[in-house]
């Protein structure tokens, strides 16, 4: 890892080390002193049970039953460790591959395969579940997150001092979305409202085929500061870590304390999406390094060497995702092609003439094949 | 010499020639270095011409056009490359607002010879916001012209004549036939070559009826005439090529010899450039119209779902309803 510029691991909050001992934080260790043996393996479970259905969901993408794939793999950490630090009542608004977090949101992540399966924009209730739809836009959702915080302050569920009350946003984005205008200007919104948001930045190093070099100079949590938003840096592959800076920053929006930026320092082990091939601009010897370094390897490794992951848990959480990938593939496959009639559906909330013109000319001319002749 | 190319080929080659012809040439934009793009339109050129002139810019499209106008100021030619349709909107301002407006402003003191080119159009099976065709948001401002190549051929030779234009250029390149091949003559000047970016052209001729397309829509308006002609119907085929400025010339002069037209696009048709061709038939010809001009084309919906693009696309089947409609009157 380079010293200095967007890649350096300066000032990285870590909890975990990569063999998997502890790390002692002053500040963070805290945040995490409540975590038994049982919550440990709760996060250990959460990112088995999510890269199994990324790898799932890769497998089907590679079978045709896909259009197309965005991995998580390798993020899991980011993702689950920062997911299990909101409250119900909170608010996420992700980009196109937080499977983690969806699940950490209760959201059944075969929802999710119907967007890449090709038969619907978005997939789910977000209002359910707390868990905005998936946006394509890079950089746009982070607004959107903004005045959901806004509203949050309008409707005074900050700073009550209510646990069950008080709503945080978060919102995630990646290193290549840093540089839209969008995510600039939500960072000013934010500051300048002081907004309950949590600008959950997941540094995975690679936007496609361009280094984080090719955005910034230097490390993207220095974007905060400068707009009045305070930012952390934290080991992104350290699911406890992740928890920590999250819970700090979800708390210091809740009682009214502002919004903060969140880097979280990562690697997308796997390629952009299904589409790309990784091999045309970096190395296997990157590729490595990482794996050596990946989330689950290293939550794992603490949980063995502390005698907290007997076998029989295990086999649990191996059956467990062995029934999930299961349903992956029996609900992917079941995914029909929706009728035509739903493509001129909800254009509009109310009736649109020009639609329901459209609509009934699209439904003579089917049904003029349908007799045979037309 | 002959070569038979990709459509992706064909611009490229014709990227690589502009590069070679003119040093203040710079492409920029999103993974077109070391990648080569994610169409592999500019494979190669980072290594062959590096990475000063070839660039991978920040993810941020209206970065990547404010600053191609500032570098058109400086007496640069950028080609800058929208990674898909649905992601040339961050964009929006600079081009409208910008980029069409600084030679009329400046009373012709400043020019913006800047290129953008723009994947576009559906059928790929892509998640949203990939298959859209936006042409017309474009060419309804002034300042900016507005192509579309049909084939590999044209491709080679408008990318460049686009590049070698003094007039900003919006260039929308047809995704979905990116892997179709043509003969393209690699050798011949396209700067010596008549424009075509004010040139329709009469692609086959027919004596029923005038189809109109451009870009992707064109391939399909050729398929229609073979399938007609098994029929016994004899259809002319025009190549819009351009949509601003509409060289509705070629377009009337073909409808005054077929009396009927259709005109077909894969953007919707509410507003669309099958609106401005049909006015203008009207105005021109309405003597020899047998029959009113019909659009068939996208509907007033957003691109739908991948699943369904083959009933909302203007298909073989769609135009060729269209043509038996208007061959009834
Ligand atoms: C406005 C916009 N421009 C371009 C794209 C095409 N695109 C999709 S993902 C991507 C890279 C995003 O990188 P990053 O923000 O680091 O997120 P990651 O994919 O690494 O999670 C690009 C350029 C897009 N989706 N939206
Ligand atoms: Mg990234």
């Amino acid at each position: 890892m380079g010293t200095s510029g967007p890649l350096t691991d300066d000032g990285l909050v870590q909890l975990l080390s990569p063999a998997g001992e502890r790390v002692d934080h002053p500040e963070y260790t805290p945040r995490v002193a409540h975590l038994d043996a049982d919550a440990l393996r709760g996060l250990w479970r959460d990112m088995v049970l999510v890269r199994r259905f990324d790898t799932e969901a890769t497998a089907l993408q590679r079978q045709g039953e896909l259009g197309l794939w965005a991995q998580s793999l390798g993020q899991e950490a980011a993702q689950v460790g920062s997911g299990r630090a909101l409250a119900p009542q909170d608010y996420v608004f992700p980009s196109y591959r937080e499977h983690g977090v969806a699940h950490t949101r209760g959201l059944d992540l075969t929802e999710v395969l119907r967007l890449f399966r090709g038969v619907d924009h978005g997939g789910w209730d977000p209002e359910a579940v707390n868990f905005h739809l998936y946006t394509l836009v890079i950089g746009s959702h982070t607004l959107h997150a903004t005045g959901y915080a806004m509203g949050v302050q309008r409707d005074g569920a900050v700073g009550t001092g209510d646990p069950e009350r008080d709503t945080a946003v978060v919102t995630y984005f990646g290193d290549g979305a840093t540089s839209q205008g969008d995510v600039s200007e939500a960072l000013v919104f934010a500051a300048v409202n002081n907004a309950p948001l949590v600008l959950f930045l997941q540094n995975n190093q690679w936007a496609i085929s361009e280094p984080t070099t090719k955005q910034a100079r230097v490390p993207l949590a220095a974007r905060g500061p400068g707009f009045g938003v305070p930012s952390v840096r934290v080991d992104g592959n350290d699911v406890l870590a992740c928890y920590a800076v999250t819970a700090e920053a979800v708390e210091r929006a809740r009682s009214g304390g502002g919004p903060t930026l969140v880097e979280a320092f990562t690697y997308r082990m796997g390629a952009h999406t299904t589409s790309d091939d990784p091999s045309r601009y970096r190395s296997a010897a990157e590729e490595d390094y990482w794996r050596q370094r990946d989330p689950i390897d290293r939550l794992e490794k603490h949980l063995v060497a502390t005698g907290e992951l007997p076998d029989a848990f295990r086999e649990q959480v191996q059956a467990e995702a062995d029934a999930l990938g299961e349903r992956v593939r029996t609900t992917a496959r079941a995914l029909g092609r929706p009728e035509t009639s739903t493509m001129f559906e909800h254009v509009y909330a109310t009736p649109h003439s020009v639609v329901d013109a459209e609509r009934a000319w699209f439904e003579r001319y089917e049904a003029s094949f349908a007799g045979g002749e037309k | 010499m002959t070569q038979r190319l990709t459509f992706a080929k064909a611009i490229n080659t014709g990227l690589r020639k502009a590069l070679e012809r003119d040093p203040k040439v710079l492409l920029m934009g999103e993974d077109i270095g070391p990648l080569g793009g994610v169409f592999r339109v500019t494979d190669g050129l980072a290594k062959d011409f590096g990475t000063d002139r070839v660039v991978d810019t920040p993810l941020a499209e209206s970065g990547i056009v404010g600053t191609a106008i500032g570098l058109a100021l400086r007496g640069y030619r950028p080609v800058c490359e929208i990674q898909f349709d649905g992601f040339i909107f961050p964009a929006f301002d600079q081009i409208t607002t910008q980029l069409s407006k600084m030679h009329y402003r400046s009373r012709g003191r400043l020019t913006l010879p800047v290129v953008i080119r723009v994947p576009f159009g559906g059928g790929i099976g892509a998640v949203e916001h990939h298959s859209e065709s936006p042409e017309v948001l474009f060419a309804h401002t002034a300042g900016l012209r507005v192509v579309s190549p049909s084939d590999p051929q044209d491709a080679f030779t408008m990318i460049q004549q686009a590049i070698a234009s003094p007039d900003p250029v919006l260039f929308f390149e047809p995704k979905g036939r990116y892997w179709e091949k043509g003969d393209v003559d690699t050798d011949a000047d396209p700067l010596a070559a008549p424009s075509t970016l004010d040139g329709a052209r009469v692609l086959r001729s027919g004596t029923d009826v005038t189809l109109v397309a451009h870009g992707p829509t064109v391939g399909t308006a050729l398929k229609v005439a073979d399938a007609a002609a098994a029929e016994g119907r004899s259809i002319e085929v025009v190549d819009l090529r351009a949509i601003s400025p509409l060289d509705i010339t070629t377009v009337a002069a073909s409808v005054r010899r077929t009396g009927r037209c259709v005109v077909v696009h894969e953007a919707p048709v509410l507003y669309g450039t099958g609106a401005e061709v049909a006015a203008r038939v009207t105005e021109e010809c309405f003597y020899h119209l047998e029959a009113p001009v019909l659009r068939v084309g996208g509907f007033h919906t957003p691109y739908p779902v991948a699943k369904l693009e083959h009933e909302y696309l203007p298909g073989l089947d769609r135009v060729l309803d269209a043509v038996d409609r208007v061959l009834a009157h």
